[in-house]
């Protein structure tokens, strides 16, 4: 059991506000990603939670505990460093029980929760060896196995796995979730890559330049995001934003002129919007279909073919749009192309960056995270 | 290809040139210690003699070569061991918890090895007579911890900016404290530099002569006192010079002879990564 609660979290680095009033609740046995571009304060803000960095004012709280001047080590939780930290001087099974020999367990405790530790994470026959004589993904899994052997009620993880290869990053991914289903443990999660943020998060949180854009479940922020930037940083490639104009607000949505002319409802919650206003109307590259009765047209400069899917780059109304097509589709650059959208899966935000929330929910978005695996859906059936 | 043979051949020869002319005086000291008094002095320099020990056992009639080392080795490990230890803590600070005025700090620390000792030999002598520890181990000990402080620091603290501060940082989440950091992740980790450091430390305290003069005459006198006694105001006797200076650098050469790798990979750790 163990929550966590951050109450207008603020840190000053010499006179610089780099966290300016944080707010969070994060539940027992949850995982958490904070995700955001660099320099937007996630490790910042992990590394106060952790107690390595002070906390210039607010409050953290774990299991309503207040936690501000306790220490690193007495807040209970454990962390796993985006460079590993393994201590070079120590065996592997040092390193794992080096917090267990800090805390004077007797020696054959400490082998039983190390090797128990060892077991969940396949490193049974590595106990012997020193940290250079392993691979990146090896010295990954013992760092984890040193967050492990501790117990700790809240797991942190700093970018754990930027230091690997793409094929090592998708299992170790993988391996993570898992790891966080057979501990059953809350854990926090930093990274800058939205697709580890997507598939492992319970609960994204988005952070820029310190203050925390939207909070939610990965496909609450892909559909409904809060604002322009989260709608801009989530999803790959970026959304499309076009300046549209506002032709009738009304209580079924929001119509809009497009640049080549042509009308589209977009079904938004049309309250403040008024008919002239200029709108900023975003569109995933997905959700743009190639369609020769389509309202928009113009000419492909950049074909990029990934086998499955094909991304189109193509220049209409003095603007770039990019369209993720059909791998399938034949067409060439500098061929001119019609496409079109569904009115639903567009967003409209307003001049401060907010978005004009959408009149309907996605139905996906309040699909728990644990039924998109079959362990755990098997349980639940 | 040819041009490149006669290069290296050339700096070869070279290098092999000025190793031997600044090794030459060692040399011919080593040498003269082997002489009579008669020959050690002759013109022209005679390369060719029959060896005698006359001059080592004139010094030792002379004077207790014994006790002038144990003086020198409890001098310079003493001198050593309380400037780590008051090092090691300094430069841990300086290295991980650095102020705007770490840096100056350091600078000045440095500073003080410019200024000439004899400026401030008045001062320090008059400190010594009045605290008592003219002619005693433990102010020579301290005199020479004062001297190489700095250089221990500086080294300390370029060995210590290279270990990563995540690893301080996780031992701190295993439940370290400053101690506990210190003693088992920092110290085994820079354990090369620490040694060369220490080193370093032994040889210039072994080798020191100023304040050894200075501040001793009989009972805490190390090494350096010892071949001074040697020139006396009645004449230079040059073997038994050259015997006694052999016997007091002795020691050193050796230990300098046989860490010199560690030495040499203690003092450009971190340069070449």
């Amino acid at each position: 059991m163990a929550t966590l609660e951050l109450n207008n979290i603020v840190k000053d680095f010499a006179g610089t506000q780099v966290i300016k009033g944080v707010d969070l609740e994060v539940k027992d046995r949850e995982f958490v990603v904070f995700v955001g571009p660099s320099g937007c304060g996630k490790s910042t803000l992990l590394r106060m939670i952790a107690g390595l960095e002070s906390v210039s004012s607010g409050d953290i709280l774990i299991d309503g505990q207040r936690m501000n001047e306790v220490g690193p080590a007495e807040r209970g939780l454990s962390m796993v460093f985006q460079s590993y930290a393994l201590y070079p001087h120590m065996t592997v099974e040092d390193n794992m029980g080096f917090s267990l020999r800090l805390a004077k367990v007797p020696k054959a405790e400490r082998r039983e929760k190390v090797l128990e530790a060892a077991r969940i994470l396949q490193l049974e026959n590595l106990l012997e060896r020193k940290p250079k004589a392993l691979s990146g993904g090896q010295r990954q899994r013992v760092a984890i196995g040193r967050a492990i052997v501790r117990n700790p009620s809240i797991f942190l993880f700093d970018e754990p796995l930027s230091n690997l290869d793409a094929a090592l990053r998708v299992q170790m991914r993988i391996e993570l979730a898992r790891l966080h289903e057979e501990l059953d443990a809350t854990m926090i999660y930093v990274t800058h890559d939205q697709i580890e943020a997507m598939t492992m998060a319970d609960k994204i949180v988005v952070l820029q330049g310190g203050i925390v854009e939207q909070v939610g479940s990965p496909m609450e922020l892909y559909h409904h995001p809060r604002n322009r930037f989260v709608a801009g940083f989530i999803g790959s490639p970026k959304m499309n934003f076009i300046d549209v104009e506002v032709r009738d607000a009304r209580s079924e949505g929001v119509s809009v002129r497009l640049p080549g002319g042509g009308e589209y409802a977009v079904p938004v919650d049309a309250s403040g919007c008024q008919t002239g206003d200029i709108l900023s109307l975003g569109i995933r590259p997905e959700h743009l279909v190639l369609d020769d009765a389509g309202p928009l047209e113009g000419e492909i400069t950049v074909i990029e073919r990934l086998g499955g899917v094909t991304s189109l780059y193509v220049q209409c109304h003095d603007e770039e749009w990019i369209l993720v097509t059909d791998g399938e589709v034949a067409h060439r650059v500098r061929d001119s192309v019609r496409f079109g959208f569904v009115p639903t899966r567009a967003h409209l935000f307003a001049e401060d960056g907010l978005a004009l929330s959408h009149l309907e929910r996605h139905p996906l978005v309040d699909v728990e995270r644990r039924q998109n695996r079959a362990s755990t859906a098997a349980d639940a059936s | 290809m040819h041009s490149s043979i006669t290069k290296k051949l050339a700096i070869t020869l070279l290098a092999w040139a000025i190793a031997l002319v600044v090794f030459f005086p060692i040399f011919w000291m080593i040498l003269t210690g082997f002489k009579t008094e008669g020959e050690a002095v002759a013109t022209p320099p005679s390369l060719f003699f029959e060896p005698t020990l006359s001059g080592y056992h004139e010094v030792m009639a002379r004077a207790d070569y014994v006790k002038f080392a144990i003086n020198s080795v409890v001098v310079s490990l003493g001198s050593t061991l309380l400037a780590l230890l008051i090092a090691v803590p300094a430069a841990y600070s300086m290295a991980f918890l650095p102020t705007p005025r770490t840096r100056g700090t350091l600078l000045w620390m440095l500073s003080t090895k410019m200024l000439p000792p004899v400026g401030v030999l008045m001062p320090i002598y008059l400190l010594f007579r009045d605290l008592g520890l003219l002619d005693s181990l433990s102010g020579l000990i301290v005199i020479y911890m004062l001297m190489n402080l700095p250089i221990v620091v500086w080294m300390l603290y370029t060995f210590f900016k290279d270990v990563p501060k995540d690893i301080l940082e996780a031992g701190r989440m295993d439940g370290a404290g400053t101690l506990q950091e210190v003693l088992y992740l920092l110290v085994p980790l820079t354990l090369p530099g620490i040694a060369s450091t220490g080193l370093l430390s032994v040889i210039l305290s072994w080798n020191e002569a100023f304040w050894s003069l200075n501040l001793t005459t009989s009972s805490a006198a190390p090494l350096t006192a010892f071949i001074a006694s040697f020139s006396s105001p009645e004449g230079l006797f040059w073997a038994k010079l050259s015997a006694a200076s052999t016997m007091a650098i002795a020691p050193i050469l050796i230990l300098g002879w046989m860490t010199q790798k560690q030495m040499v990979r203690g003092l450009t750790f971190g340069a070449v990564k």
